[in-house]
């Protein structure tokens, strides 16, 4: 796990006068599977782009295995890559689809047939080899696109959204079906996604990425637990983020109330955001309540309620298993553990406030594209 | 479903008159002698045109193939050029097209007449006379010439549809440049290749103007002789119609064995 396979090195990248990314320092272990999150245009296909050799930086060095392959042509990488839209040779049958890269490679005959038999039974398509590929639906073309890269024993493979045009339930199941692959060949995943729940679920280690600049490096517990800015904190998953001050370690000041919470090192008297996951509230009585507010909105969402509690003007999300309904004045208390502190930075103030929850909601719940305008919440 | 049958209407007797009936009355005449009945005599009296048949299919088989050595790379090379550059490249490769066909053969003969313009630059140099008119390559030239457009476009369109990542794929799977156009490019534009031979081959095998005009009535071709059949001298418009009939039937023969291969192609490189 540990040792160091690809490295980033200050990369930048510009088409015409558009920076697409920013100084990018980055490396990568052997055998880890890596993601790249973040919203379209924040440079995570094109950092992926780097990696297989698509792209030169503008600036900037990369290395594979300690050596400089900046000009390294694509095709003499190490890395293969598995692409958004499958790019399946629509002229080969599968077999030949996988067998592409041994027999450039000039394997023996009775090799390719073994690999390629293999491979397909690893992506769970024996059998499927005489198949066109216009006879396979869209979850067993990117089971081939898998199987064609993997059969190459590269050291190294890309993924760029490959479960994008999947529906809901074949990329849930893929997802499992990836990390059980990654698990079984053992070689290095890079995956590019802006599907947040993809990254927490198959992740070694997730790297949120906005705006060419990487924004989070942490694995997955820590990106939710502990976001190091509003921009990650919106991003993964669901999030209040309200302003606070610190008047001292361990004690965090909201509505003009203090709160006991668990981060300290801050300035005495900084001003800071403060994040509470919709989970982590508790519905109290309002006579027992740190503070109270005003439901506005209840969605019934299956395992639990959304609630929108209008606080002072400033709307929280909640979810509960208890109803409340529209209008009801109710009390939250906060566990100091559900209280999480961040330094201020540009994204403060753009994210986290629910007054427009449902314009949000609709988007989520639509074309996963769309739920990547996350940023025009305010 | 009724309306939309009803327009097809127009279009079903649109072909009726000017598609069909043409055939069968093709098909009539090829069998029937001049003074009317059923004969064969018109097929029996071809023999004596083998040498044009031959010559015809010959020289419209040239200029097919000199055609998509030239247009094959042009439009490959066109495709990977800027958009602006593409527009303008389409356009002066269409504009010939624009004015009229005649006219355009006529101007090679001035070109290539034994006082024609090279004859004569060539002569400043004390060179030549060169004999280039009334010869088959002249033929050629003014197929290859006339019919190049018809190879370049249908390709250039397929090739410039071709999804991109294709290509990034073969280079990720190991493919250099030659490889990637050998095992995935060449085989994704055949579908252009073969509308493109066939647009050339078919008008190239039936021309007369060409061949009249560059050829100089030596070296005269099927569409010549048929021609002859029904406006010129030698008036048989019988044997003008089972030479047209023998002349389609060989031209469906060899498109239907061409897309087979086509297919077949495409297999190959499967296996």
């Amino acid at each position: 796990m540990s040792k160091e396979l690809i490295r980033l090195s200050d990369c930048v990248v510009k088409f015409d006068d558009e920076i697409i990314l920013d100084h990018l320092n980055l490396y990568i272990n052997d055998k880890e599977f890596l993601t790249l999150l973040g919203p379209s245009g924040c440079g995570k296909t094109t950092t992926l782009r780097i990696i297989g050799g698509f792209q030169k930086p503008t600036s900037g060095d990369v290395f594979f295995d300690g050596r400089r392959c900046n000009d390294v042509p694509p095709h003499k990488r190490q890395v293969n890559t598995v692409f958004q839209k499958y790019a399946l040779f629509t002229h080969m049958n599968i077999f030949e689809n996988v067998a592409f890269g041994l027999r450039i490679a000039k394997a023996p005959e009775a090799e390719i047939t073994r690999r390629v038999e293999e491979a397909l039974e690893l992506v769970n398509l024996p059998g499927y080899g005489s198949r066109s590929v216009s006879s396979l639906s869209g979850g067993q073309q990117q089971r081939v696109a898998i199987a064609r890269a993997i059969v190459n024993r590269p050291q190294v493979l890309l993924l760029d959204e490959p479960l994008g045009a999947l529906d809901l339930k074949l990329r849930k199941d893929m997802q499992v079906e990836l990390k059980r692959i990654q698990r079984e060949v053992g070689i290095t995943f890079i995956y590019v996604t802006h599907d947040q729940e993809e990254a927490l679920t198959m992740s070694d280690t997730v790297v949120v990425m906005d705006k060419g600049n990487i924004q989070q490096i942490g694995t997955p517990q820590d990106i939710y637990n502990e976001p190091k800015n509003a921009f990650v904190a919106d991003f993964i998953g669901e999030s209040n983020i309200i302003d606070g001050v610190m008047p001292e370690d361990k004690v965090v000041k909201m509505y003009g109330k203090k709160f006991p919470c668990l981060d300290g090192g801050f300035a005495p008297g900084e001003p800071v955001d403060v994040v509470i996951r919709p989970e982590d509230i508790d519905i109290v009585p309002v006579e027992q309540g740190q503070i109270t507010g005003t439901v506005t909105e209840v969605t019934f969402k299956g395992m639990h309620y959304d609630i929108i509690v209008d606080f002072q003007g400033f709307k929280w999300l909640i979810q509960t298993t208890d109803y409340s309904p529209v209008g009801a004045r109710i009390g939250v208390k906060i566990d100091p553990d559900g209280i999480h502190i961040m330094h201020k930075s540009r994204y403060s103030g753009m994210f986290g406030d629910y007054s427009s929850y449902s314009e949000e909601y609709d988007e989520l719940s639509g074309d996963p594209a769309g739920s990547e305008g996350s940023d025009e919440t305010d | 479903m009724k309306r939309t049958k009803a327009f097809t209407i127009p279009y079903v007797i649109w072909m009726a008159l000017f598609v069909v009936a043409p055939i069968l009355m093709i098909l009539v005449y090829a069998f029937s002698g001049t003074e009317g009945g059923f004969t064969l005599a018109n097929f029996s009296a071809m023999g004596t045109y083998t040498v044009v048949f031959i010559r015809s299919f010959r020289l419209a088989g040239i200029a097919t193939v000199i055609c998509l050595f030239i247009g094959y790379p042009v439009a490959y090379l066109l495709s990977r050029e800027g958009q602006r550059f593409q527009r303008l490249a389409t356009v002066l490769i269409m504009l010939p097209m624009w004015m009229n066909f005649l006219l355009r053969t006529y101007s090679w003969m001035a070109i290539l007449e034994n006082n024609g313009l090279i004859n004569q630059f060539l002569g400043l140099f004390g060179l030549g006379p060169f004999k280039m008119i009334d010869t088959q390559g002249a033929v050629v030239l003014g197929m290859v010439y006339n019919y190049l457009p018809f190879m370049i476009l249908p390709i250039y369109s397929v090739i410039i549809k071709l999804d991109h990542s294709l290509v990034e794929a073969a280079h990720d799977l190991g493919a250099d440049n030659v490889v990637a156009f050998r095992r995935v490019i060449f085989p994704l534009s055949l579908p252009g290749v073969l509308s493109g031979i066939t647009m050339v081959f078919v008008p190239s095998v039936s021309t007369f103007a060409i061949s009249t005009m560059l050829g100089g009535g030596t070296e005269y071709l099927l569409g010549d002789l048929i021609e002859q059949q029904f406006l010129g001298g030698a008036y048989n418009p019988q044997l003008g119609a089972a030479i047209a009939l023998v002349m389609m039937v060989v031209v469906v023969l060899c498109m239907w064995v061409m897309n087979r291969f086509g297919e077949g192609e495409e297999q190959a490189v499967v296996l």
